[in-house]
């Protein structure tokens, strides 16, 4: 062993492909299982929500513009880097919360992988899957096909600090969606880590946006925000989740939260095409046939 | 040439000025060619039972470019067992999740090495390096990385049913797109479990053995893929080893016939992808510089050597004129020659007997009294090359209407009225393609109907991608191959 002090790594808000600090200046202590302090995280405002919101709905034309192919490519990119940094991964989930083995961290860590894997290989597949040739009575040519809704604002759950979130937003950006995440509040750290892996991915800049801090101050101004076209609140316990769905309501913004049986982060019941759906829109193109 | 240019004086006039280009050519310093080359079989490259070495022939020069091995019945037998053996040893139980992994690797080796392939493939099939670098490789790694996605989404496939793998796969591929033909039977059959034994063709087995380098890369458990090179004896070996589930084959009809023919009581699983003789059609209000352009990518690309080559031109009589007129200054433009060059559009014919086959065939229009027109254009001295051909004054009867060329050589006819452009582009006995040419929409898609053709496109020709379901009806065979359809003829679907 040498003296060599370590380097802490500081951990900010990941906003239009940058990491910043948030513009209120604020942060909050994130502690380990032992109480002791990991890293201080951004404490994000009301303003860092509407940046991310602006960013995330400017990247979203040119993201939903990319070929299936080339979407499928760069979420397999990510898995592939995170791939190369799973060892910081599994010891920065290892030490989040209540804590866990690095054996267990190391489970949740492949399954977040192969979780990219997984909807990697159906961004040029759902559309195959979910939407089809309709046979109406008439001479029309007749297709359904799933678009991306847009720009979707998520909640991250609290535990585990990982896969759940993967597990959310791979299906929701796979079809063309971007994202303004908030990562769990108490374990954020290994989501801004993931964060880093994003930018390394070719994922474009506001493709994904992830905010730290207290959900209670962060979920109003996600759910009101009139340029947010869907909601995952499945991070929100239920008083929160009911307000912000009120607040949805006014600008007619759908709302999903993962089921139970979705909620079984290493099960293949949290993983699914229907996910997909569940953020695009169906439209039907309809034209005559005639000499 | 560019004398006038050079003295700077005179300024050419119009139409008496034609654009010569500096030779272009690609470097085949990536590829590390071997004097001889073995079977792949079990994971290891071995010498096949007999010793029996032939040369492949690089087209564009007449030279070999090395020996390959000629496989028997005793290698193939060999093959089968490897791919039995891999299969029941832990292929067919390996979960989707980790056959997709396999997959997705292939496809990253080979978008690694591509400029490895595309030269190599050049030099062994005679194409157009363009073409090998922007469409063969390419394409080849996306059908890998769109199948690999497959691997463990065959539930959403198939719902309702599950897919259970066939066993041991017998492909037997051609030699117009040797890399892609194998990606596009190894693919879908590896996503789905199976094991195989792949076929390359007599004239192009070298990227398919540069393959079995990149299948040894990724790891990917020995026997789960095997390779035998050989002669048509070979294929036929492989195609009536008991030991096969299931028989895919790509090339002429008279060769699928006799497949279908061996198969026949076997219960063996089979799938064609055989010869066609499209038609694209061309309506008077269409853009017809774009359709110059179409028809040209239809017909030339790859020197015709493609099954659903857009090879009868059905023109609407009002505009025949101007669009043979638009196809022959076009024609003129294009550039034959070396298939390294980067800027040849016409490369070699990919051997000798397929460049005798379309000389008798182009001497048959002739002497049947179709009009032929071939630009002037100097051919190199050596290797196998046919300069690009449109016959006009052509009938329906003529064999050049109804024979497949597979070949540059383009057969115009004429049409009055859509229906007669469907009972024309429909009478021949093959469906593999069909092209639509017309700015009205409602038009296309009534034609589209009535096309006996698997795959129909509409301004636009020679489209591929692997979400996409390709495949004839008639006897252009059966069978799709892309898209969840592809995935079918390697499953059996059980409750």
């Amino acid at each position: 062993m040498s003296d060599r002090l370590v380097v802490n790594k500081t951990y900010k808000q990941f906003i239009g492909g940058a990491f910043e600090r948030s513009e209120s200046g604020r942060s909050y202590p994130v502690a380990g299982a032992g109480g002791e302090l990991l890293a201080n995280a951004v404490q994000g405002s009301r303003k860092d929500v509407r940046d991310a919101v602006a960013a995330a709905r400017s990247a979203q034309a040119g993201w939903a513009g990319r070929t299936a192919y080339n979407r499928g490519q760069i979420l397999y990119r990510v898995a592939e880097v995170m791939e190369s940094r799973r060892d910081e991964f599994s010891a920065e989930v290892a030490r989040a919360g209540d804590g866990c083995s690095y054996e267990a961290a190391a489970q949740e860590t492949a399954a977040a992988i192969d979780r990219w894997v997984w909807y990697a290989g159906w961004a040029d597949k759902f559309s195959t899957v979910l939407g089809g040739a309709n046979p109406v009575a008439g001479p029309y040519f007749n297709l359904s096909v799933p678009e991306p809704v847009g720009v979707v604002g998520m909640v991250a759950p609290d535990e585990p600090p990982l896969l759940p979130l993967v597990s959310r937003l791979a299906p929701v950006i796979v079809s063309g969606n971007t994202a303004v995440v908030l990562a769990s509040e108490r374990c954020p750290l290994v989501a801004i880590t993931l964060a880093e892996t994003l930018a390394l991915s070719d994922v474009p800049s506001g493709v994904v946006n992830i905010l730290t801090g207290h959900r209670n101050e962060l979920v109003p101004p996600l759910a009101g925000h009139v340029a947010v076209d869907s909601l995952d609140l499945t991070g929100c316990d239920a008083e929160l989740a009911a307000d912000a769905a009120r607040q949805a309501a006014a600008t007619i913004t759908r709302v999903v939260s993962a089921s139970a049986a979705e909620r079984q982060w290493a099960d293949e019941s949290a993983q699914s095409p229907y996910l997909i759906d569940a953020f695009c829109e169906t439209k039907t193109v309809w034209h005559p046939k005639g000499r | 040439m560019t004398d006038r240019l050079s003295t700077g004086g005179e300024v050419a006039p119009t139409g008496d000025f034609s654009l010569e280009y500096a030779p272009a050519p690609e470097s085949t310093a990536p590829v590390r060619l071997a004097s001889q080359y073995g079977l792949f079989l079990g994971g290891e490259m071995v010498e096949s039972a007999s010793g029996r070495l032939a040369p492949t022939i690089n087209p564009a020069t007449g030279e070999a470019l090395a020996e390959v091995s000629v496989a028997d019945a005793a290698d193939v037998d060999r093959a089968v067992a490897a791919a039995r053996a891999a299969w029941e040893g832990g292929w067919r139980d390996l979960p989707g999740a980790e056959r997709a992994k396999y997959l997705y690797r292939v496809a990253r080796l080979l978008q690694e090495r591509a400029r490895e392939f595309a030269v190599l493939e050049t030099m062994d099939g005679g194409k157009p390096i363009r073409e090998s670098r922007d469409l063969d490789i390419p394409l080849a790694a996306a059908h890998f990385f769109y199948y690999a996605g497959w691997a463990d989404k065959l539930d959403y496939a198939f719902s309702g049913r599950r897919a259970a793998p066939l066993g041991v796969a017998a492909q037997v591929i051609p030699w117009n797109f040797p890399l892609l033909m194998a990606a596009w039977k190894l693919a879908p059959a590896l996503a789905c479990g199976n094991a195989v034994v792949l076929k390359p063709a007599p004239t192009t087995p070298l990227t398919a053995l540069l393959l079995a380098e990149v299948l040894r890369d990724a790891e990917l458990p020995p026997g789960v893929v095997n390779i035998v090179t050989g002669d048509d004896a070979a294929g036929a070996a492989l195609v009536a080893h008991p030991g096969v589930d299931k028989v895919a084959f790509t090339g002429s009809t008279e060769v699928g016939r006799a497949i279908g023919a061996e198969v026949a009581g076997t219960g063996k699983r089979l799938t064609l992808e055989l010869g066609g003789k499209a038609a694209n059609i061309v309506f008077d209000d269409a853009a017809l510089d774009q359709v110059t352009e179409g028809i040209v990518n239809g017909i030339y690309f790859n020197g015709g050597q493609v099954c659903c080559a857009g090879s009868r031109l059905l023109v609407q009589e009002t505009v025949a004129d101007t669009v043979v007129g638009k196809l022959q200054r076009r024609m003129d433009t294009l550039r034959v020659g070396d298939p390294l060059d980067n800027n040849t559009d016409i490369g070699a014919i990919n051997s000798q007997a397929q460049l005798d086959r379309i000389s008798e065939l182009v001497a048959s229009g002739v002497a049947e009294g179709a009009e032929l027109y071939t630009p002037q254009c100097v051919l190199p001295e050596r290797g196998f090359f046919h300069p690009p051909a449109l016959f006009t004054n052509v009938s329906t009867a003529h064999r050049i209407a109804q024979e497949e060329i597979f070949g540059p050589v383009l057969s115009v006819l004429t049409f009055r009225t859509a229906e007669e452009a469907v009972a024309k582009a429909n009478n021949t006995p093959y469906g593999l393609s069909a092209g639509i040419w017309t700015e009205k929409g409602s038009r296309i898609l009534w034609m589209a109907d009535r096309m006996q053709a698997g795959v129909v496109w509409a301004n636009t020709f020679n489209r591929f991608d692997p979400a996409s379901p390709f495949g004839g009806y008639r006897e252009s065979g059966y069978g799709r191959e892309g898209g969840r359809a592809g995935l079918l003829p390697y499953v059996e679907l059980v409750a």
